[in-house]
């Protein structure tokens, strides 16, 4: 039984492989390239638009809306990152009812590289908003005590990441294979429903916990409160 | 019983009580955070959304301790590191 698309080989030329993680990432990009490309190509102001550019519209705002729900103040800034994030990951797991096809989020090395972008995303934003010393500042938070601590939880939360979406995806395809065996036909389509459903679960969360670690990264230090006034 | 059988028997028996204990644990808690959250969503209905991704999240967040135990169970039964040394070590005898 295969754990991940990386072991489905198309094509090998010595040391470099064209695995199925490959080629269906690619294939996303460029579906998700191409079709935004085509959309926004004559985007329209008046009343009168496109079904298409109504659909990215109402995603566009949504993600924004999401964005500045969990405390960024400016979603603009942030949106690029977030909702690649976002829309590659629920594409890849949405694309699962195309017979023959295979997550690239079920591969280690691919959530593994989205949670490198959120590592190097979150000090790039906060370093951005709060200057080097302001950023830096954030680790010796409390004390001076915590920041090993602090710089433990930046490598383990995204470790958590990563680990987190592939054990999803990988183990949506693997109890649907484990299914074919014991019962076919019928259970095993409710569990790709199913699948598709944690797809999309996942993505939100993927996406929404990258907005969180960015937001805690970026938050300005509250100014003090006003002393009281003496009576 | 030489090593290959001690090293199937271990790492099946692993595989199964790392499931099984890994999922006791967040079962429990995300138990506890949706009756938390359906109470509170009882009293506040107007925060719903709020709470809604809150709890998206924190599931979120417990669940992946049970994802881990289950990937290191899927490490265990079929890609064992120490089952594929000793089948490489007998098919090189």
């Amino acid at each position: 039984m295969r754990l991940s698309p990386d072991e489905i080989i198309f094509w090998q030329l010595g040391f470099f492989k064209l695995n199925a993680t490959i080629v269906f990432t690619w294939g996303l990009m460029v579906v998700l390239v191409a079709g935004s490309k085509l959309i926004t190509r004559k985007l329209s102001t008046d009343l009168q638009r496109t079904r298409w550019q109504n659909l990215l519209e109402i995603v566009v705002t949504a993600i924004e809306k999401q964005i500045k729900d969990v405390g960024l103040s400016e979603p603009r800034k942030y949106l690029g990152f977030l909702g690649t994030l976002f829309l590659f990951v629920a594409t890849a797991s949405l694309c699962t009812v195309i017979p023959g096809y295979e997550p690239p989020t079920g591969s280690l090395s691919t959530t593994m590289a989205l949670a490198l972008c959120v590592l190097v995303a979150v000090p790039f934003f906060g370093i951005v908003d709060q200057g080097i010393g302001g950023y830096l500042k954030s680790y010796v938070e409390p004390t001076v005590i915590m920041l090993p601590f602090n710089i433990i939880s930046e490598i383990s939360r995204t470790l958590a990441l990563a680990v987190r979406l592939f054990g999803n995806m990988m183990s949506g395809a693997m109890i649907i294979g484990i299914l074919l065996t014991i019962t076919p036909f019928i259970f095993p389509i409710v569990m790709t429903v199913l699948g598709l459903l944690t797809g999309m679960v996942q993505a939100y969360i993927f996406s929404i916990l990258a907005a969180v670690y960015i937001a805690a990264a970026t938050c300005k230090p509250k100014a003090k409160p006003e002393p009281a006034p003496k009576i | 019983m030489d090593n290959m059988t001690i090293i199937a028997a271990v790492s099946i028996f692993c595989a199964a009580f790392t499931t099984g204990f890994g999922c006791l644990g967040p079962a429990l808690a995300e138990g506890r955070a949706v009756a938390t959250a359906l109470t509170s969503l009882a009293q506040q209905p107007d925060a719903s959304a709020t709470i809604t991704r809150t709890l998206f999240v924190g599931l979120a967040m417990i669940e992946s301790t049970a994802i881990y135990c289950f990937v290191l169970s899927m490490i265990l039964i079929f890609a064992n590191p120490f089952w594929n040394h000793v089948i490489a070590q007998t098919v090189g005898k």
